[in-house]
């Protein structure tokens, strides 16, 4: 069964429940599809034993054969192109290799190189085979990483996606195709209105989903309120605690400090496999 | 003019509380929220709306039926799995690039504007607020932060404001990019966490890469004094200021929950320290 986590909101407790639901069912997948900002293996810890760069197209222009005649530049929607009387300028960072430059060359002078955006790494701890993604310093695209990082996942098994925060498209990019959604979200106003925009999404992509409330006590009972009113399960709700902050602070995930934790995450698993229908 | 982007890398970190918090402070600046995706900052300001626009991101494909050969040149050209062997359009994945309009024999596609969400201009109880409401599921987040810092800039020329204070998006993509460029200051908010530690050294890179000059900001640096000497030494080690360390407390939630900035609902410690933090950063960006 494949789990994403997910939020609206950053800082609400993605990773801390993706790490420690992954270690209390064990035997999973964990796919850290936060490429911008991934930290699920601070948790886990795992030796990184495979690399591999993540490559994007881009044009290359022939010089000798280019007659500088502004067709691609005209094409490209990105402006990735720029033509000057006697040269041809390549943006890469704007470039989404859709290909067109190319198609519209009449003296195909442009051909592709590929330049690297990014990192897949995988290694293997506590039963977790466990995969990130890393997209380069300065670069602007996560999705060819995540695109990269998606074709990882074995079906077969189970799997738990850590997705990065926000509604748009490198959510939509790591949480399609999950078979239930956890939606993590905290009890206050930033927390209930990003929840919202993250139920959007997850509807939007008919994914089946239910809430976690992390820092259960601190601001107000409207979330709660919203999720019962909306008829959204409420899945666990942890309590804001001086002591899971802090294990979180140095790295630790708090199911292997509190073990009535470890259950609660097992029975988590099950409740989200009968839901999901699985 | 002066531009302040607030950015944390790390998502949860307090950048709009403190964004609210120095919105309150500031005397004569413009308020621009760059966290497209998931806006939060309306919810302290309450903005009154005075102009909405539409903001359409990249086109998208769309088919005539009647036209299409079925040729499947449009399907084996696009490279964005927009496009199924049957013909059927996925919106989602349409990048917008009009290869398949390019490739097609009969002209059955054309590229037409997506309605991508809204850009507001408002008046705020600290003054005016450029900001955005990007649909769901929708892309170019980038484009809209450029839309949403472009509508601040008119704004600050037309009222003659000296300063734009930015909330940025957590990550350090493409939007994150879009709200950063060419600012004169960012200020890196984070905390004394080892995903935060991590999170920011991979920000800041992204800082030193367009060459715009950093300053950082510990939030709930009592939760793990240790990390936080740790952050000071490192940024030491960078030679980045740091122009404050906010300690944990849960009246930054109760501001929050009451639809306040945490200096009109406190004159306790953590408001005086916000207070400093700000001076601080002023005289970094008025000298």
């Amino acid at each position: 069964m494949i789990i994403s986590i997910a939020s609206g909101k950053g800082g609400t407790g993605k990773t801390t429940i993706a790490t420690n639901l992954a270690l209390s069912i064990g035997e999973v997948q964990v796919i850290d599809c936060d490429v911008e900002e991934p930290n699920a293996n601070i948790f886990f810890n795992a030796e990184i034993k495979e690399r591999e760069d993540v490559t994007v197209e881009i044009p290359e222009i022939d010089k000798e054969k280019c007659n500088y005649c502004g067709k691609c530049s005209e094409f490209c929607a990105y402006n990735a192109l720029a033509v000057v009387p006697s040269n041809v300028l390549v943006f890469p960072e704007l470039c989404h290799s859709c290909g067109g430059c190319a198609i519209v060359c009449p003296q195909n002078a442009i051909t592709w190189m590929r330049k690297p955006v990014g990192k897949i790494e995988h290694g293997v701890t506590n039963g977790v085979d466990f995969y990130q993604g890393l997209l380069n310093v300065g670069e602007i695209q996560a999705i060819p990483v995540i695109k990269e990082l998606k074709k990882k996942v074995v079906k077969e098994g189970n799997v738990i996606i850590d997705a990065p925060p926000g509604t748009s498209c490198p959510v939509i990019e790591s949480i399609n195709g999950s078979e239930y959604c956890i939606l993590v979200t905290e009890p206050t106003p930033f927390g209930l209105h990003d929840l919202k925009l993250a139920i959007d999404v997850v509807r939007h992509l008919y994914i089946p989903f239910g809430v976690i409330i992390n820092r259960d006590g601190v601001g107000d009972k409207k979330v709660e309120m919203f999720c019962q009113t909306e008829k959204i399960p409420i899945l666990l709700k942890i309590p804001h605690s001086e002591e899971i902050a802090n294990l979180y602070s140095i790295g630790i995930p708090f199911v292997k400090k509190l073990p009535e934790w470890h259950e609660r995450f097992t029975e988590l698993f099950k409740q989200i496999q009968e839901e999901g229908g699985t | 003019m002066n531009q302040l982007t607030i950015i944390s890398g790390k998502g949860g970190t307090g950048k709009t509380s403190i964004t609210a918090a120095f919105a309150y402070l500031a005397e004569n600046a413009v308020l621009a929220d760059c966290d497209v995706d998931a806006a939060d900052l309306h919810l302290i300001l309450n903005p009154a709306v005075k102009k909405t626009m539409g903001f359409h991101g990249l086109s998208i494909a769309s088919i005539d039926k009647e036209k299409c050969i079925d040729c499947k040149k449009c399907y084996e050209s696009c490279k964005f799995d927009a496009i199924d062997k049957d013909i059927t359009f996925n919106k989602d994945a349409c990048e917008g690039c009009g290869v398949c309009k390019y490739v097609c024999p009969e002209e059955a596609i054309s590229m037409v504007d997506r309605d991508s969400g809204f850009a507001y201009i408002s008046e705020t109880r600290f003054g005016p607020m450029s900001h955005a409401r990007l649909n769901t599921a929708e892309e170019a987040s980038g484009k809209l932060v450029t839309v949403v810092r472009n509508n601040a800039k008119d704004i600050a020329e037309e009222k003659k404001k000296n300063l734009i204070i930015i909330d940025g998006p957590p990550g350090i993509g493409c939007p994150v990019i879009s709200a950063i460029t060419g600012v004169d200051l960012v200020l890196i908010i984070t905390e004394p966490t080892l995903s935060a530690i991590h999170d920011l050294e991979r920000i800041l890179g992204v800082a030193n890469h367009f060459n715009i000059p950093a300053v950082v900001g510990i939030n709930k640096y009592t939760i793990n004094k240790d990390n936080s000497r740790k952050i000071e030494q490192y940024c030491k080690e960078q030679g980045i200021d740091v122009v404050g360390k906010i300690p944990y407390n849960v009246v930054m939630t109760e501001a929050m929950v009451k639809g306040k900035s945490v200096i009109e609902f406190s004159d306790g410690d953590l408001a005086n320290r916000i207070t400093d933090m700000w001076s601080k950063v002023k005289r970094r960006l008025f000298g």
